[in-house]
């Protein structure tokens, strides 16, 4: 007996696959995890973080790796302008993470943020509740680097939780007035976000309990 | 080491299981909740604590926090009651050999995860260690109001006044601060904890601890941290300040002082001696040539 078939079109993949993520999901997550944990526990120490895989411009491989190890269905995360302009990157973060990427920061529990000098205020995203504080967002900021870092560099003097005495950091591109910004977070304790710098090879802990000034 | 699980058979972990027995979303939703403790020091994160191959109260929670910080290159080691070769640490030892095939250890200074039941190890915690707290109740006001949603309103409020309270009525019974473990310290200046039941002895070293301190309580379900180099104090009053227990006697077998002993009924006529609690302790100084009074005593028994 003869079958007929019918010809069915060969399925053309769409214009951009996403590319890969973690060359290992479990492991690569797992290294990039405790990266970001030492960094939390220790506000402005870098934490060697290596990401292994190259997500579409403008997002950097070290930001990415974080959302990466992190976000999943549970998690929306909000992108800012230069991330948002580009649909590739909410392609490659839905396929890898399967998070709903969000329009509204008051939704948010993961931001990503390209450019720094251009975000919004830390309160536009949920700060917890006084009875769950955890009820946060985290923020990932991205920069250009740490120690040498230009013009539109950062200094802070950071004490606090997980600090030994006082740690200083540099990082930029940041908003000059970051470290009112931060002491606006901070002055909600428990209550506030938490921020991660994401700097080539090293991410950079800046949690809520931090206390910050310039210098 | 391990470092991949890829490879011959003969290096696959247990058929079934994904490296350290929870699968990845549980591991992140546990990660995430890991973040928000250390970001909000004392504070008690609500985590979807899973159903463990073990029984609630034998220490699921820390076994959780474990599995999802381990990584395939840390060195664990596991203690109950300060002792390495307890039922409680060498399930829990044997069950991360199994599942995420890690290197294992007794060794305080070799280990990079602790994790314990009730005790902190006597050897000074180091910067690049993780101590991780099995926790049966997290809620240090719990017997003193029994609805989280009033406790929960108390620690959003800092109103810790019932607390005090509890230790002012030790002191009017019996003289003094009765309270001997689970005894609660404020972290960072803001939240109240309970540290588990680790004896008031240990209490100190939560303070100022170059190591991150994690706590897991599986079936009420909480994680909670104190970041390294965090403030962590006992609460007292001025006139009833904090102390710790003090032994009359050093250990009998090794002869420390200093640290926190156990009692060993020897016989059914009053006889007993006093040990270290922290089996690796008095190991590693037996070793080095410290002796106890009833050290060539055990040793003449051993012979006989």
């Amino acid at each position: 007996m003869h079958m007929v078939c019918a010809i069915t079109p060969v399925p053309t993949l769409p214009a951009a696959v996403p590319g890969p993520g973690f060359a290992d999901p479990v492991f690569g997550a797992q290294a990039v995890f405790r990266a970001v944990m030492n960094a939390l526990a220790r506000p402005g120490r870098p934490a060697a973080l290596v990401a292994g895989f190259t997500p579409p411009v403008p997002l950097t491989p070290e930001a990415a790796a974080v959302v990466l190890a992190l976000c999943d269905h549970e998690t929306p995360i909000w992108l800012d302008a230069p991330l948002a302009a580009v649909p590739e990157v909410a392609a490659f973060l839905r396929f890898h993470t399967g998070a709903p990427v969000v329009t509204d920061p008051a939704a948010a529990r993961f931001a990503l943020i390209a450019d720094p000098m251009g975000m919004p205020d830390l309160a536009a995203f949920p700060t917890g509740t006084p009875d769950y504080p955890d009820a946060s967002a985290t923020l990932v900021l991205q920069v250009s680097g740490l120690a040498d870092a230009g013009t539109d560099a950062v200094s802070l003097h950071l004490e606090g939780p997980g600090v030994k005495g006082a740690e200083r950091i540099a990082a930029g591109p940041l908003p000059a007035d970051l470290a009112r910004r931060l002491a606006a977070n901070r002055r909600l304790f428990p209550r506030g976000v938490d921020l991660i710098l994401a700097a080539p090879g090293a991410v950079v802990g800046l949690p809520r309990s931090t206390l910050v000034r310039e210098g | 080491m391990n470092a991949m699980v890829t490879g011959s058979e003969a290096e696959m972990p247990e058929i079934g299981y994904n490296f350290a027995y929870l699968d990845e979303q549980t591991k992140r939703m546990i990660r995430r909740a890991i973040l928000k403790a250390i970001a909000i020091p004392g504070y008690q994160v609500p985590f979807a604590a899973r159903e463990m191959p073990m029984p609630y109260g034998w220490g699921t929670g820390g076994v959780q926090v474990t599995a999802a910080v381990l990584g395939p290159d840390d060195v664990l080691k596991v203690i109950d009651q300060g002792a390495d070769d307890t039922t409680n640490a060498v399930a829990i030892r044997g069950f991360f050999e199994k599942t995420a095939r890690v290197a294992t250890t007794t060794r305080t200074g070799e280990a990079s995860v602790i994790q314990t039941r009730h005790r902190i190890p006597e050897q000074k915690l180091s910067e690049d260690q993780i101590l991780v707290y099995q926790v049966p109740i997290p809620e240090p006001l719990r017997f003193l109001e029994p609805r989280e949603t009033e406790t929960r309103e108390l620690h959003a409020l800092a109103e810790y006044g019932l607390m005090h309270v509890k230790l002012y009525e030790d002191i009017a019974r019996h003289g003094h601060i009765a309270t001997t473990y689970a005894y609660p310290v404020e972290v960072a200046g803001r939240y109240v904890m309970d540290p588990s039941p680790i004896p008031k002895f240990d209490n100190p070293k939560m303070d100022d601890c170059p190591a991150l301190q994690l706590f897991g309580a599986g079936r009420e379900k909480r994680i909670y941290a104190i970041p390294p180099y965090t403030r962590v104090v006992s609460l007292d009053f001025e006139d009833h300040p904090f102390e710790v227990q003090h032994f009359a006697k050093p250990c009998a077998m090794c002869g420390a002082r200093g640290v926190y002993l156990d009692e060993v009924i020897l016989d059914d006529r009053g006889g007993r001696m006093f040990v270290c609690s922290d089996t690796d302790h008095c190991e590693t100084r037996q070793a080095e040539g410290h002796h106890g009074e009833m050290w060539g005593g055990m040793l003449a028994e051993d012979a006989r």
